[in-house]
């Protein structure tokens, strides 16, 4: 998701991040780049113009004089600035008082309306709701029968009849009352915003339904025209919010700051894949956090927090960083990591990373064996790998299948990356290592950590939070971001590359 | 063993030790866990929790006992009533004598949805020296039209230049000059359809979800079976709910034959049945229906490289790999471009729902910069609204 937007970014605060303090012209070098970036983005023009003079108005204020780092100072304007367009907040869903609630989803062709209703049903269901579908695409070969479908792997019936869209509409409400349905989802036809005829019959179908809310349903693909249509469907039917579908494409995604600018309705939910499970309430925070070059670091924490145990973990990071990290240790944390899903898309969600490193295709393949050669040693050889000479060497390619170069290769990288990160774990402030040992002293009541002047600390292994989290500020930058910066990270893939 | 993986797992570890602690402080009001292994969709044959009747729900399975009586008294036969919603003159044509298409063209079916620009660049036109405010206006007015920016940045330089050089400067000339340059980026390219004689030819169409690839074929179909080919469909995605019910609705429309698999299944077995079909049947081409897929789903666009290749083992002769690009996408469509024409070397371009208010200015991008021409063009939802592309007035569209 916003993966270009993101790097933009990342080159325009790398360069301004090196100067010492911001001058006006820093700041209109930095929003040309802004209005570039989100242009290519696909975010309308309009709505750049608009979102570029409210940064302006704020970064050349007195704020800029008060900053510490004026870089950062930017950074924390224009996230704000995003979050803001983006909707604040996350969407909150509430129910009729007389059942049912109805739902009414509307959009241009292809943009996953049928799909998106039965993602919507099942989230319903996940909520302890019993939805009905209604099939008011009449228009589209088959269309019911792909909502019928639908229905029937998540367990939620399907109303529809080959009249015309408002009656069946009209009667589905009838049938969701007459069976206690508490939620009705209308999957309509999809339709042009300029198409008279069918702009007037969805308007038709809202009448005779009344519905609770309104969801316009946008492909994060969207270019410049998604305005237009915003515009159009917003007038005929009162928005009450939009679902961004297509978010597991590589679609910078700028139609979503369009959309939410020119209807003014929170984007409720997002897609975010093919799956009826991948949905979700869509988090404004998260999309701008990546936006300004934070990677999807929220997402990519659910998603380990769901395959590692945290005390592991942290005292896996504690022995890396003071070079105390065996074979068995690595072997460990590439099965936890190969749980956590293929390791590209892991690569893609790490904030800060260049993105030649993000683009790299890595093969899983390479992790089976790796995984085979280090378990083709003793014990022993994977605390002190130095012992491993020639014949060692010898035995274990035998017992991987491999060749001795490459369990070499294995060894001389893993030697390396042993004090690569013990110098990054010098480089992490001691204090921040003090403060994870008096955590621990404090057991789970344990404080939260910050940094000096606000700015997170390198988590070194310790339990760091940004400052300003709870007061649902977005955080200015991931914990150790400011530390672990591209620029560490690529010397660190230069080093590995050139000792290959 | 690359130094990214080495990078991957070391962040990792920081990652999920720094995250542990703020997320303990953030709200845990999540109503979804997320899967594990959430990349990992689409199964292979057979394991798709797909029911295996699809035509019609016997009255015993779960959903229905969920809808209570009156609910399946009423139940949709999706096929031909539903067809009848269609616009008449498509419904009411039987198959086998289908009425003669009535081609919009080109320019008819554009205008109607440019009014909400015309006059966009109005002011420019009466206009006498430019000044910048009216260079970046112009260079604003293709961004919209979904160009781009490097693309209109470069446009708009080159014809800078032209104007120095020629000493052209008022708002007219300019524009003529804008025209001119970004009529002869298209020019010159062959956008013919390729249909071998006396072999099996195989047309592949490709693209994103949701671009009407299924509606595309359709079309297609019908315009093949007016021009006296007989083509056969193939309803190669497997993988969308009833995307082969929408496909055979399609094919009822045109009066071609229609080679389906199992919902789920492997969809090159099911090209590879439609090519052997078609041969049997003496078809002259196989209309390929694929699955829509994000290009960035490196495992999907292995399996489409693979369709390829099984389309085009003997008989099979694959001579169009046709991208389908909606209109309404913005620059994704040119990583789409790239994408799919390094996994199936794409020779031309769709561009569909050119009716609406999108401009598809992405093609001139994808054309001038990949090269790939735009062959085909949607206006509309019935059989006869696809149009050959008519480069000129695509440009000339742009700053209606």
């Amino acid at each position: 998701m916003f993966q270009t937007l993101t790097d933009k970014f990342e080159g325009i605060f790398g360069r301004l991040g090196k100067k010492g303090r911001l001058t006006e012209e820093d700041v209109d070098e930095a929003l040309r780049e802004i209005r570039l970036a989100l242009l290519e983005a696909d975010v309308n023009l309009t709505v750049v113009r608009g979102l570029r003079d409210r940064i302006r108005a704020r970064a050349v204020g007195e704020e800029i004089h008060k900053a510490l780092n004026p870089a950062q100072q930017v950074v924390k304007i224009v996230n704000e600035e995003l979050t803001a367009s983006l909707g604040g907040e996350t969407m909150q869903i509430s129910f009729a008082s007389r059942p049912p609630t109805v739902v009414l989803m509307a959009g241009l062709q292809g943009s996953g309306k049928t799909t998106t209703s039965a993602k919507l049903a099942r989230w319903f269901k996940s909520q302890g709701r019993n939805p009905l579908m209604v099939g008011a695409d009449l228009q589209r070969p088959a269309a019911v029968e792909q909502l019928r479908t639908l229905g029937r792997q998540i367990d939620v019936p399907v109303f529809s009849e080959p009249s015309d869209p408002v009656a069946v509409a009209a009667a589905a409400l009838e049938e969701a009352r007459r069976t206690g349905r508490d939620v009705l989802i209308v999957d309509t036809a999809g339709r042009l915003a300029i198409d008279e005829d069918l702009m007037e019959e969805v308007r038709r179908i809202s009448d005779s339904v009344q519905p609770h809310y309104t969801f316009l349903v946008v492909d994060a693909m969207t270019g410049q025209d998604a305005v237009n249509t915003a515009e159009a469907f917003h007038q005929r039917l009162s928005l009450d919010g939009v679902i961004l579908t297509k978010l597991d494409g590589d679609a910078r995604g700028g139609a979503a700051l369009s959309v939410k600018e020119v209807v003014g309705r929170p984007i409720a939910f997002a897609a975010t894949g093919e799956k009826l499970e991948d949905f979700d309430l869509f988090h404004p925070d998260r999309m701008a956090s990546r936006i300004l070059g934070m990677g999807d670091v929220l997402t990519l924490i659910d998603k380990a927090e769901q395959v590692y145990e945290k005390e592991e973990a942290e005292e896996a990071a504690a022995r890396m960083l003071e070079g105390q990290f065996t074979l068995d240790d690595f072997l460990e944390q590439m099965q936890q990591l190969k749980k956590m899903g293929p390791l590209g898309g892991l690569l893609s969600m790490l904030p800060g990373l260049p993105k030649e490193l993000r683009n790299v295709n890595i093969d899983d393949r390479e992790l089976a064996r790796v995984e085979a050669i280090i378990k083709s040693m003793t014990p022993a050889e994977r605390a002190e790998p130095r012992m491993i000479e020639a014949s060692r060497r010898a035995r274990i390619a035998k017992g991987s299948g491999t060749n001795p170069t490459q369990v070499a290769g294995l060894v001389t990288q893993f030697t390396e990356m042993q004090k690569m990160m013990k110098k990054l774990g010098g480089m992490g402030t001691k204090k921040a290592r003090k403060d994870r040992k008096g955590d621990k002293r404090k057991g789970k009541g344990g404080s939260r950590v910050t940094g000096k002047g606000g700015v997170p600390a390198l988590t070194g292994g310790g339990r760091v939070t940004p400052k300003g989290t709870k007061a649902g500020k977005a955080p200015l930058m991931l914990p150790g971001l400011d530390r672990i910066d591209a620029s560490d990270l690529d010397a660190l893939a230069d080093e590995l590359d050139r000792r290959r | 063993m690359s130094a990214a993986l080495w990078i991957l797992i070391i962040a990792a570890v920081l990652v999920v030790v720094g995250g542990a602690a703020f997320v303990a402080t953030r709200s845990r009001g999540r109503d979804l866990e997320l899967e594990p292994t959430p990349d990992e969709r689409r199964p292979g044959t057979g394991t798709v929790t797909t029911p295996p009747a699809v035509e019609e729900t016997p009255p015993t399975s779960s959903v229905d006992t969920a809808v209570p009586t009156e609910a399946e008294a009423a139940p949709v036969e999706v096929g031909p009533e539903v067809v009848e919603e269609a616009p008449p003159a498509e419904a009411e044509a039987p198959p086998q004598q289908l009425e003669p298409l009535v081609k919009p063209s080109f320019f008819d079916r554009l205008g109607k949805a440019r009014t909400a620009f015309s006059g966009y660049l109005g002011g420019l036109v009466g206009r006498g020296k430019l000044s910048e405010d009216d260079w970046e206006e112009l260079e604003e007015a293709l961004i919209q039209a979904d160009v781009g920016v490097a693309t209109s940045m470069s446009l708009i330089g080159d014809v800078r230049d032209l104007a120095k050089g020629s000493g052209a400067d008022s708002g007219e000339d300019i524009l003529g000059l804008l025209k001119a340059r970004m009529h002869r980026e298209l020019e010159g390219k062959d956008r013919s359809l390729i249909l071998d004689e006396g072999r099996t030819n195989v047309w592949l169409f490709v693209g994103v979800n949701g671009v009407g690839k299924t509606t595309t074929i359709g079309k297609v179909a019908r315009r093949l079976v007016d021009e006296g080919h007989k083509p056969l469909l193939a309803a190669g995605d497997t993988f969308r709910a009833a995307a082969a019910e929408q496909l055979t609705t399609w094919g009822e429309r045109a009066g071609a034959d229609v080679v389906r698999g199992n919902e789920g299944g492997d969809p090159s077995a099911v090209i590879f049945d439609g090519v052997q079909a078609a041969a049997a049947r003496g078809c002259d081409v196989v209309l390929a229906d694929t699955a829509g897929r994000l290009h960035n789903k490196t495992n999907l666009m292995e399996e489409l490289s693979k369709v390829r290749r099984v389309a085009g083992r003997e008989p099979g002769h694959v001579s169009e790999v046709l991208l389908v690009i909606d209109a309404t996408t913005g620059q994704n469509g040119m990583s789409q471009a790239k994408v799919f024409t390094e996994a199936v070397e794409v020779t031309g371009v769709v561009l569909t729902k050119l009716d609406g208010s999108a401009k598809g200015g992405i093609v001139f991008a994808i054309e001038s910069e990949l090269g790939i021409p735009v062959k085909l063009v949607g206006l509309g939802e019935k059989a006869g609204d696809l149009v050959d592309f008519d480069a000129p007035a695509f440009v000339d569209a742009l700053f209606e």
